[in-house]
């Protein structure tokens, strides 16, 4: 049956189509536009002159130690964000989803994270675990840890992961427990019946039909660490101590804002830009081939 | 093979009792059909002989032995559902093969299981399919395959062709019918659709709002049914019933009709009495029993027979007749009851006189 809806006007689609490609003109392809363009050129201190020198941005780049060891930390920063992102996440939900009672409380509070801005839970977090004020730090010192995330990388990382899979956990939460409810009871029961345990149900029925969803959520959630965490990042640690929490994300920002390096910063969200096409052409190629059941 | 035994058992959901004090007898190697309408509580007592769900009270026995504390996995049986339940992601072969490897069976034993499974139930083809890749019918099958593959004491039902349309419905009945016939295992079928259980049952249940209303062989109900929901449940289509009043030795049904009583359960009638006639229970023009003037409304011809509808004193009345001498709709037509063929009933209890 014939879905789509024709207009016998001309223009008329063309107007109603117009608000959404103006936005999105105006606000990703103008902007991806300049930045392919000036990463091309290399400009003066003061913004004053400007000269085209083709790859030479890109070229410097991959002989930049500081940019190599970003990539490192990205790779290292997204990693850990949507395993345990995922992992978390998924535990929730599974638990969330077999609560008799109380069960939408249960879901309202997990769900809740989500409404919260990444610069706000990032100075949440910071204030929490601030070296000298703040509660957990208290409690860690009291433990006998010495925690000082200003001047030891490790803890750095390990408080711009926690907030950033803090963000995060309310999104995968809600796709997991959608996925986890369109598993139809009676297949576990009859798993159940055919003798397999709470453990084995998991892995051999309720893993495999997640794992679509699974794969969407790994995608988004790498997606959202490369980009995303900016606003954690820049709240808490502001890519320090030294480069250790500078993701690439962070740097393209610090390289062209605070550095003024407009070439390579340029250059720098070029590369990304094509990070995140590669992930999206991934995610809808492998999406599309195996969609349902 | 097992016995399957409840004693007393009721389930509650919070304060409402769903099922009332139920005591029922499945023998060993007996197909056993329960009946009843959506919502009548028969799914939750399959639910709770499969002990995926647990009675409130009463004990549940499978081959003699308390299974009322055990899991469904160590029950020893095997579940049918209304909507298959196959494992979507593994093959046919893998599916059957789920529980029987759990189970820690060697692999030849498997195989041969299986295959012996797939040939009975002419899925050798298909084995290295998804689920997704077959029509009804055929995971229909699949989903009785993983229960034959477990050989197990007995076979569950859930509304097994509720969701098939009617002409395979009718081809998987025989099947089953077949299936059992060859595999002599104790099964409990569950439906609302009262031909399956007419055909396929040893004895059939039934069930109406938690009670079990009637057990016993499906002609056995049909032809004695102890209560008036019973008789209006079973049959189709469903028996006509005429509330009447005493008087004397008979019922007044309206318009001056009385149908006598038989002797033997006068004494326990009461004042309000409900007439139940089957439409084949009626013949064209003067049979012996108490006729009946009739204006058709309208006249339904199947061919073999004809079934008319037509009003009388306020009840709505289905008359089923031979098919090629059927009279116009808005005739005046007069059907008779056939000679001890009418029921009665006590319209306040709903049960049956005399039963």
């Amino acid at each position: 049956m014939e879905k789509r809806v024709v207009f016998k006007s001309a223009w008329l689609p063309y107007v109603l189509l117009l608000p959404q490609i103006t936005i999105t003109v105006l606000f990703f392809f103008w902007p991806a536009a300049q930045a392919v363009y000036y990463s091309f050129q290399v400009q003066d201190a003061f913004g004053l002159t400007s000269k085209f020198v083709w790859f030479e941005n890109y070229i410097y780049l991959f002989k930049d130690s500081h940019y190599l060891s970003s990539f490192r930390v990205t790779a290292f920063f997204s990693v850990m964000v949507a395993t345990s992102g995922i992992v978390i996440s998924l535990v929730l939900a599974t638990m969330a989803d077999s609560v008799v009672r109380g069960a939408l409380a249960y879901k309202t509070f997990l769900i809740w994270p989500y409404a919260v801005a990444p610069a706000i839970a990032g100075v949440l977090w910071a204030f929490i675990f601030a070296p000298s004020i703040g509660i957990v730090t208290y409690f860690l010192k009291k433990l006998g840890v010495d925690w000082n995330w200003i001047i030891n990388s490790e803890q750095a990382m390990l408080l711009v992961v926690v907030a950033s899979v803090w963000k995060q956990i309310s999104y995968n939460f809600l796709f997991f427990l959608a996925g986890l409810q369109s598993i139809p009871k009676s297949l576990l029961e009859a798993a159940a019946i055919d003798g397999a345990g709470p453990f084995r149900r998991f892995w051999t029925i309720v893993f495999p039909l997640l794992s679509p969803t699974t794969f969407f959520l790994l995608v988004m959630n790498i997606i959202y660490s490369f980009f995303d965490t900016f606003g954690v990042i820049d709240a808490t640690t502001e890519g320090g101590p030294g480069d250790a929490t500078k993701i690439l994300v962070y740097k393209v920002y610090y390289d062209g804002v605070k550095a003024a390096d407009l070439g390579g910063s340029s250059a720098q969200s070029v590369i990304l830009m094509a990070i995140v096409v590669t992930l999206t052409v991934i995610q809808f190629r492998y999406i599309e081939r195996r969609v349902q059941y | 093979m097992a016995e399957i035994s409840l004693q007393g058992v009721t389930k509650s959901f919070g304060k409402t009792e769903v099922i009332h004090t139920t005591d029922i007898t499945i023998n060993d190697g007996e197909f056993v059909v329960m009946v009843g309408p959506s919502g009548c509580g028969k799914s939750t007592i399959l639910r709770m002989i499969a002990g995926l769900e647990t009675s409130t009270t009463g004990e549940i026995r499978i081959a003699g032995k308390r299974v009322n504390e055990v899991e469904p996995k160590d029950r020893n049986i095997a579940m049918v559902f209304q909507n298959y339940a196959l494992y979507p992601h593994m093959s046919v072969y893998d599916n059957m093969a789920y529980g029987l490897k759990i189970r820690k069976l060697a692999k030849d034993d498997i195989e041969r299981r299986v295959q012996r499974a797939a040939k009975i139930l002419e899925l050798g083809q298909y084995l290295k399919r998804k689920p997704r890749e077959l029509s009804g019918g055929q995971r229909q099958r699949v989903a009785m395959g993983r229960a034959i593959v477990r050989e197990p004491a007995a076979f569950l039902f859930d509304e097994p062709l509720s969701n098939l349309d009617a002409k395979l419905r009718v081809q998987m009945r025989l099947e089953i019918q077949k299936l059992h016939r060859e595999l002599r295992t104790t099964s409990v079928y569950v439906t609302h659709d009262q031909v399956e259980a007419m055909t396929l049952a040893n004895r059939m249940i039934v069930i109406n709002a938690g009670v079990v209303e009637q057990i016993g062989a499906p002609l056995e109900v049909y032809d004695n049914p102890a209560s008036l929901f019973v008789a209006g449940f079973i049959g189709s289509p469903s028996m006509n019933f005429l509330p009447g009043l005493r008087s004397g030795d008979g019922v007044e049904v309206g318009e001056g009709l009385v149908v006598p009583l038989p002797p033997e359960i006068r004494g326990s009638a009461g004042e309000q009495v409900t007439v139940g006639v089957r439409p084949e229970h009626f013949v064209a023009g003067d049979g012996g029993g108490p006729r009946f003037k009739l204006r058709v409304d309208t006249v339904e011809a199947l061919g073999a027979d004809s079934l008319l509808h037509a009003g009388f004193n306020g009840s709505h009345l289905v008359v089923r007749i031979e098919g090629h001498s059927t009279p116009r709709a808005g005739s005046e037509f007069e059907v008779s009851v056939l000679p001890g063929k009418a029921y009665f009933f006590d319209t306040g209890t709903g049960k049956r006189l005399g039963a």
